[in-house]
């Protein structure tokens, strides 16, 4: 699997600090890799790319309309260029050329959003991103991924050059508590896939989808769960929002019928929004929640407090499985007649 | 080295060609973007039939010279210089515009060969063109890359992104066009938003800079041979004062054919005047050829 960073390096590594790291693996491997930015190398961590590849670095100035616009031009020359700017300006800033220039050319382009959700909580909302994912889910060709920590934004990176065309992998801002340690990747055997979830906790009860940092507080809310109401909640890792693992949602309904999405998004259009499609056209009933930012803006503050207010921390999401567990179904638990 | 009589001739047949095959596309489609494609056609037949070192029979051959047409609405004049250069067959223009034609009102990079990028959403061209000229230096390859603006797509702010990323990095590599037909959509450019002075602005974005009148051939290939003996560390642009609609009388200078159609009667009167304007074009090359 090549993983270069163990779990204790990446507790002392910030989430796009190993991004940076594994640009450089990529760089010294590839030489068509190469890094752009704007005025942001030193906030997304590719300064080590800047200083061993000076010329495979470029830094456009705060542009990032043109940043997305060369990139395409790069890759259709048969450059492989990685862009680093923060997730709100990687969507919303520069979407008709993500849209037109990226995925429309549908070019070999991959796009690292930094600072995503409300991981630079005190910037305000004009720093958070939580509507990128809605955005960007929306076009045709891109493969969108919400990595859960450090370890996965490696795998996530490297996997990005190994598929052909246009990626966004959204990464948190500074430190990310680290959810795959030595211990899970064992009992779980992890291995990362595109489009594929990962089962981080076994259940029957209840299934828990998360995205990035939320998919550590699911893993953290399933564990106390089991201890104080003997629930068995499944927690799936759903860090490819584009291709969806359709099947892991829909054995999560046949299984358990009970499914919660918890995500540092606008429950509209990013992973909520993905799964109740899915569920909606599965044709089967099931109690079903979306955690996120309830299409209000958020509030100014440190990234765990601001999790806590909107609820997407283990309390809050203790608190939302406790309240679908109380959801009623027909006692004959027989689904056929509900089609 | 100036341009040759016998050079400029062939050149004025060849860009006379294009005019009525643009013009037939239209007749066939229905309606096009007729305004801005006559006025950047000189270009266009300069570029592909002159110095673009492209191989028709590999078109994604890495060491060609690139082109990219920003003002993407110009297709109209585009695609049927891809068909006449033998990118792709000269009977799909029948097609053009139509339902699942292979060449939309903006041509798709993708499904047109020979087209270098996917244009059409003003104010992109000149990124995906700066990228280009940037992956050659990074590549260290000697193509080229061309990048033809219009002047209404320069109200645009990534255009000016662009321009100062061209010449942050001092891209000689990259030799830039502005149609300045003075028209868009809406009405002339200068009532519309002001560009003037539009030289200015380019040389202060750090462009060297040629005004020219972008419908004289023997000017475009002066200016273009200026640009490419480029001893400076700027990007050149040059600004090509040239006439919406350029050859059809009933058309030139009026920017209500941006885009627009034809019935059998106007088709006619445009082909006579075609016929009108190669005459005169002709009439110069005697005169003022070397």
């Amino acid at each position: 699997m090549g993983l270069s960073y163990t779990a204790v390096e990446s507790t002392s590594l910030q989430t796009a600090e190993i991004y940076g790291q594994a640009l450089v693996e990529l760089g010294e491997k590839h030489p068509e890799v190469v890094a752009l930015t704007a005025d942001l190398a030193k906030s997304t961590k590719i300064g080590d790319f800047m200083k061993k590849f000076p010329d495979r670095f470029f830094n456009v100035g705060i542009a990032e309309a043109n940043m997305f616009g060369v990139a395409a031009g790069m890759a259709r020359a048969g450059l492989v260029p990685y862009l680093s700017t923060f997730s709100q300006f990687a969507s919303f800033r520069s979407a008709d050329q993500l849209h037109t220039d990226i995925c429309y050319q549908n070019v070999n382009a991959k796009v690292i959003a930094t600072h995503s959700g409300t991981s630079f909580g005190q910037a305000g909302s004009t720093h958070h991103a939580i509507c990128d994912l809605a955005l960007v889910r929306s076009i045709p060709n891109l493969t969108v991924i919400c990595p859960a920590d450090g370890i996965e934004t490696y795998h996530a990176v490297m996997t990005s050059y190994d598929v052909p065309g246009p990626f966004y992998i959204r990464i948190n801002r500074g430190f990310d508590q680290t959810l795959y340690t030595p211990e899970l990747i064992k009992k779980i055997g992890y291995k990362f896939e595109l489009g594929k979830a990962i089962e981080v906790n076994p259940g029957s009860d209840i299934t828990v989808i998360a995205i990035g940092s939320c998919v550590y507080q699911a893993y953290e809310a399933a564990k106390y769960l089991e201890k104080t109401d003997g629930l068995k909640v499944r927690v799936l890792d759903m860090h490819t929002i584009k291709p969806i693992d359709k099947d892991a949602i829909l054995k999560a309904i046949t299984d358990t019928r009970r499914i919660i999405t918890v995500e540092d998004h606008t429950i509209i259009g990013g992973l909520g929004g993905a799964v109740a499609e899915v569920i909606a056209e599965a044709g089967k009933g099931c109690a079903f929640k979306r955690l996120g930012h309830q299409d209000h803006f958020a509030p100014i503050g440190l990234h765990e407090d601001i999790m806590s207010i909107v609820g997407i921390d283990s309390n809050g999401i203790v608190n939302a499985v406790r309240e679908t567990m109380k959801m009623d179904f027909e006692e004959d638990d027989d689904w056929s007649d509900e089609f | 080295m100036p341009l040759s009589k016998e050079e400029w001739l062939s050149l004025e047949k060849k860009a006379n060609e294009l005019r009525n095959l643009t013009l037939d596309t239209v007749h066939w489609c229905g309606s096009g973007h007729l305004g801005g494609g006559l006025s950047v056609l000189d270009l266009l037949t300069v570029l592909y039939y002159k110095y673009l070192n492209i191989d028709v029979k590999n078109p994604k051959w890495p060491e060609r010279d690139r082109f990219i047409l920003s003002k993407g609405h110009a297709a109209i004049a585009y695609a049927p210089v891809l068909c006449d250069k033998g990118f792709e067959d000269k009977e799909l223009l029948h097609n053009f515009n139509l339902t699942n034609s292979k060449f939309g009102m903006h041509l798709d990079s993708n499904k047109v060969s020979g087209c270098d990028a996917s244009t059409g959403s003003l104010g992109h061209g000149l990124s995906i063109a700066v990228g280009t000229a940037l992956a050659a230096r990074v590549l260290k390859k000697d193509y080229k890359t061309y990048c033809c603006l219009g002047d209404g797509e320069c109200d645009e702010g990534s255009n000016w992104e662009a321009a100062m990323c061209a010449s942050n990095y001092n891209l000689t590599n990259l030799i830039s066009f502005v149609d300045r037909n003075h028209c868009m959509i809406d009405g002339p450019t200068e009532d519309v938003m002001k560009l003037e002075p539009f030289e200015d602005k380019w040389k202060a974005f750090g462009f060297e800079t040629l005004v020219i009148d972008g419908n004289n051939i023997n000017e475009l290939c002066n200016a273009i041979d200026t640009a490419l003996a480029n001893k400076s560390d700027k990007p050149y642009m040059i600004i090509m004062d040239t006439v919406k609609g350029c050859g059809i009388d009933f058309m030139e200078g009026d920017y209500k054919w941006h885009y627009g159609s034809l019935d059998d009667e106007g088709y006619a009167k445009a082909k006579k005047a075609l016929e009108e304007t190669y005459k005169k074009r002709l009439a110069r090359v005697e005169k003022e050829a070397k």
